[in-house]
Parts: C-alpha cells; structure tokens; sequence
C-alpha cells in the first residue's frame, strides 16, 4: 500500500560561489502506485537523482512535497531502502554483518543478527561469501550485498540510484534479471534512476523520461511488455524508438540552451 | 634454531651495524678517542648489565634498580599518553562532527598547538612541583595534539554515503558516531596514536631530566653530572627499546583492529 506521491515539486539551488540561483527542478507532480517499478529516465543534471534524494530525505524540496503513504518526509528512515551507484558498504564488516546492520542498531544479538541475514545472502546468491569482507568482492557481489542489506529491511519503497552503471555488461544484465524476479517475489514500490533507455525498459513497469534542466517530467509511460523483456522484440524496440525521439529532441534543446547565454 | 637460519639468511642486514660497532670498540680501546669521552661498546655492555642485574657494581648506587628507572618511565608514558589517547579522540570526534563545536574551540586548539610541550615545563613545576605529575602533564601534551588532528581528520574525510546509508537505515547520531564514523576514522587515529608515543617518551625523558627524580632519563642526566658516558648510552639505548617495544605493541593492536584494512592490500590484488 505504499504509494510515492510528489507534489509541485521544484528546486533551486543556490550557487554560492558565483551568487546564482540554478533552477534544477521545475515543478514536478508524479504518483507511483504501490507495487509499480518505476524508472526516472533522463540525461545527466536532469535532476532525476536530486528527486530521488528527496524521497530519501537527504535534500528537500524548495517547494512542493513530498510523501510516501500520505506521511510527509522528514528526513532519511528505515521505511525506505536505498541502494546507491556505489554500493558503499562498511568496509569494517563482513558481508553478513553489512547486510544485517539495520539489526544492530535496534539491538539484536549476534546470533540473531546472523541468521536473519542467512535468507537474505541466499537470495543474492552470495552464500559462501558470508565471512568475506567488502575489499574482497567484486563490484557486482558488493552491489548484491547493498541490495541485500536494502531488502533486508523489509521496506515497502526500495530507492535505487544507478546501482548497476558501474558494472560491466554481462554483469548488468544478471543483476537486472535478479532484480526484477526478486521484485517479482518480494513485491513493494521501486524507484530506479538510469541514464540507459534498455534499463529502463528491461526493469520498469513504467518510464517517467524528464527533460533536460531545469528537469521536468517529459513523458510518463506505462510499459505494456511481456515479462521476461526481450530487448529484441518489435514492441520493445517501438518503446524504444519512441524514447529515444524524446531524448534526442531534448539534448537539441540542451544545446541551443547551452548556446544562448542564460 | 630458526632464528639461526634466519640470521645466516639475512647477514647483510648485519653488515653495517657490526661494523659500526667494531669501529666504535676499536678506537675506544686503541685510545685515539679517550675513554671516557666515549666508552667502548663492551664497557656500556658491563655497565648496562649491572643496572640491570646487580652484577659487578660498575654502575655504582644504580646497579640493579633498571627496572625500577623502566617502570616509573613507562608509568609516566602509559599516564599521560592514555589521558591524550582518550581525550584527543573523543574531543577530534566532536570539533570534526559538530560545527559549532569547532567554531568555539578549534582556534584556541590552534593557538596552543605550536607552544612546544617542553616551554611548559616551568609552569609545570611551579603546578605540579617535582614528581610524577609534572611529567605526566608533558606527556599528555605531546601526544594529546597527533591524536587531536589525526581523528578531525579521519572525521571529516568519512564517505558522506556511508553516513547517509547508515541514517537510510535508521541509524540516530549516536549511533552514526558509534557504528560508521569511529570505525570509519581509526585508520587515521591509528596513525594519530603511532606519531603520539613518539612524542610521549621524548616528554617522558625531557621531563625526568628537569622535574622528576627518577626514571630513565632521571638516570641519564645523572650520569651526565657524574662524567659516566657508559651509563649515559645504557639508558639512551633503553629509552630507544621501551620506545620501540610500546610502538610495537601499538602496532600488533592497529593490525587487530584493522584486519579488514589488510585483506584490502593484501587480497585486493588478487581479483
């Protein structure tokens, strides 16, 4: 029942060392449905991340609100799971330990913590790698142990920001997979933020594709795709075309914006 | 028997430094140095003995009491340099993390910073007067400062997304500081209290020079007035195996704390 609702949302940021203000988000209202996986789609500075943080409660909007469930956001909680572009894991702990964290801190014992960790370690497929320590993994188990500690919380709204841009492609693709049987199984509201059109499509059940600066929403679709996605099908590659349009519509703007002294 | 292959293994480590020693027992004995400017390494080896084990009286009313000279050094050490430990740790943490607490209290701890811990000394006799507290006071000085700005540093240089991962999971600050930023900045207290003893047993020495009665560097000073230049160097020689031995014992602690930082350089490579 966990519905993500952003409500004229804009942001301004203010430029300190030059005394400018930079309208980085312009009015942006969005609902996500529970239970949707929704990818914010756009070229880099569109601010898809900035709103993003701002479901987090790590930035706040300069007007507008924002609330997940009908409750305002106040700042950053364990209603919500995030998983960042790094996976930025406590290199002190072991894998089990990082995924079991939230644990800690409300103060659970060791053996407790241990085993409420176990399912979550299968279901990344890094059991064997319990007693490993971050430095040790490679980027795509380290990205599966911040998945893990994410879902680990049990959250309705799992937040992810690029997690997987940084992986190579083979690697990309598994987690993608993983990604989607898991919300398969798991249900809950994601909001994924990519730069990448296929991930988008692969992932999502709807695309929201913003504009470039100050970002806007462009577009919301609603992707009507047999599951697995198949990246080579007519219908995938008509989604496709069509984003890809927007997209290069909105760099031309990008540029003549670029062009013109603000 | 291993330490007898290792030691054949390794021989040229030993070149230098027996032919150095060789060299000093040589021109000592040969009399183009006088004695009693500087004793042949044997002589500082009797002497050394006596202070230690009560052997041959060489070492006069000191023989036998080394211990005792070591244990109220290393007191004074492991005093001051505890109170630093703790203090400058948990005072880094708060100037690094709360910016009002570093608007108010960093200049001052800037300010005095650069006053050498040895100016101290009058003001720490006329304190404290002649005994332990004085030089546990110049311990705590030395080493109170490394500590101080190798934990503001290590504070200030956490990974923002760590702290804001921690929060995302509910963490409150308390727990932030406890969980992510101490264990976060150790490394770098680490090196803080590494650079710390240092500092803690040349205070020590100095201190017990001036405004203590006993001890290593009580001892060395003595000697000095009393022309025994072979005592002198027994307790230069002592003062630089205490220093070594609490530096090591530091070290095996850091690598304990920080195994995970080992299998970062050690393993990392292998993937």
């Amino acid at each position: 029942m966990a519905s993500i609702e952003l409500k004229d949302i804009t942001k301004i940021f203010r430029d300190q060392k030059r005394g400018r203000e930079l309208l980085t988000i312009d009015n942006v209202s969005l609902t996500v449905d529970s239970n949707e996986f929704i990818c914010l789609l756009g070229p880099s500075g569109c601010g898809k991340s900035t709103l993003l943080n701002m479901v987090a409660g790590f930035e706040k909007p300069t007007s507008g609100t924002v609330s997940v469930d009908g409750k305002g956001i106040t700042g950053p909680g364990a209603d919500r799971g995030m998983v960042f572009q790094q996976a930025t894991l406590m290199p002190w702990l072991t894998v089990w330990e990082n995924i079991s964290f939230s644990l800690m801190l409300t103060g659970k014992n060791k053996a407790e913590r241990r085993a409420a960790a176990q399912p979550f370690i299968d279901m990344v497929k890094l059991t064997g790698f319990e007693n490993h320590f971050p430095a040790e993994l490679s980027g795509g188990m380290a990205q599966r142990v911040g998945i893990a500690r994410a879902l680990l919380l049990n959250p309705q709204v799992i937040l992810m920001d690029e997690p997987f841009a940084a992986l190579d492609a083979q690697t990309k693709i598994e987690m993608q997979e993983e990604l989607v049987s898991i919300w398969q199984q798991q249900r809950g509201t994601i909001v994924f933020v990519t730069h990448s059109v296929d991930e988008a499509l692969i992932l999502g059940t709807q695309v929201a594709v913003m504009t470039h600066r100050p970002g806007r929403i462009r577009e919301l679709i609603k992707l009507d795709l047999p599951r697995p996605r198949d990246s080579t099908s007519p219908e995938f590659n008509e989604y496709k075309r069509h984003i890809l349009a927007l997209i290069r519509e909105e760099s031309a703007l990008a540029r003549t914006d670029a062009a013109q002294p603000a | 028997m291993r330490w007898l292959v290792s030691l054949y293994k390794n021989w040229d480590r030993f070149v230098v430094p027996v032919a150095l020693l060789l060299a000093w027992e040589a021109l000592s004995r040969s009399g183009l140095l006088p004695a009693s400017l500087l004793p042949a390494p044997s002589t500082v080896c009797v002497t050394w003995a006596d202070w230690i084990f009560h052997t041959d009286e060489s070492s006069q009313s000191n023989a036998g009491h080394w211990i005792y000279d070591a244990l109220a050094s290393s007191m004074r050490v492991f005093a001051g340099y505890a109170i630093a430990a703790v203090s400058g740790v948990l005072l880094g943490i708060t100037i690094a993390w709360w910016r009002w607490v570093e608007k108010t209290i960093e200049p001052t701890v800037q300010m005095l910073r650069p006053v050498p811990p040895v100016s101290w000394i009058p003001l720490a006799i006329i304190w404290f007067g002649i005994a332990n507290k004085p030089a546990i006071f110049l311990v705590f000085l030395g080493a109170f400062f490394p500590v101080l700005m190798n934990t503001i540093h290590g504070v200030k240089t956490v990974d923002r997304n760590l702290i804001r991962a921690a929060a995302m999971m509910g963490a409150r600050e308390s727990q932030i500081l406890r969980y992510v930023v101490l264990p976060a900045a150790l490394p770098s207290i680490f090196s803080g209290l590494r650079i710390a003893i240092g500092s803690a047993w040349m205070l020590t020495v100095t201190a017990e020079m001036v405004a203590v009665k006993s001890g290593l560097g009580y001892v060395l000073w003595d000697s000095y007035y009393f022309l025994r230049y072979d005592l002198v160097i027994a307790a230069m020689i002592s003062i630089g195996l205490l220093g070594f031995l609490t530096d090591w014992l530091i070290k095996l602690l850091m690598a304990r704390v920080l195994h995970w930082q080992q299998s970062q350089t050690v393993q990392g490579l292998n993937h």
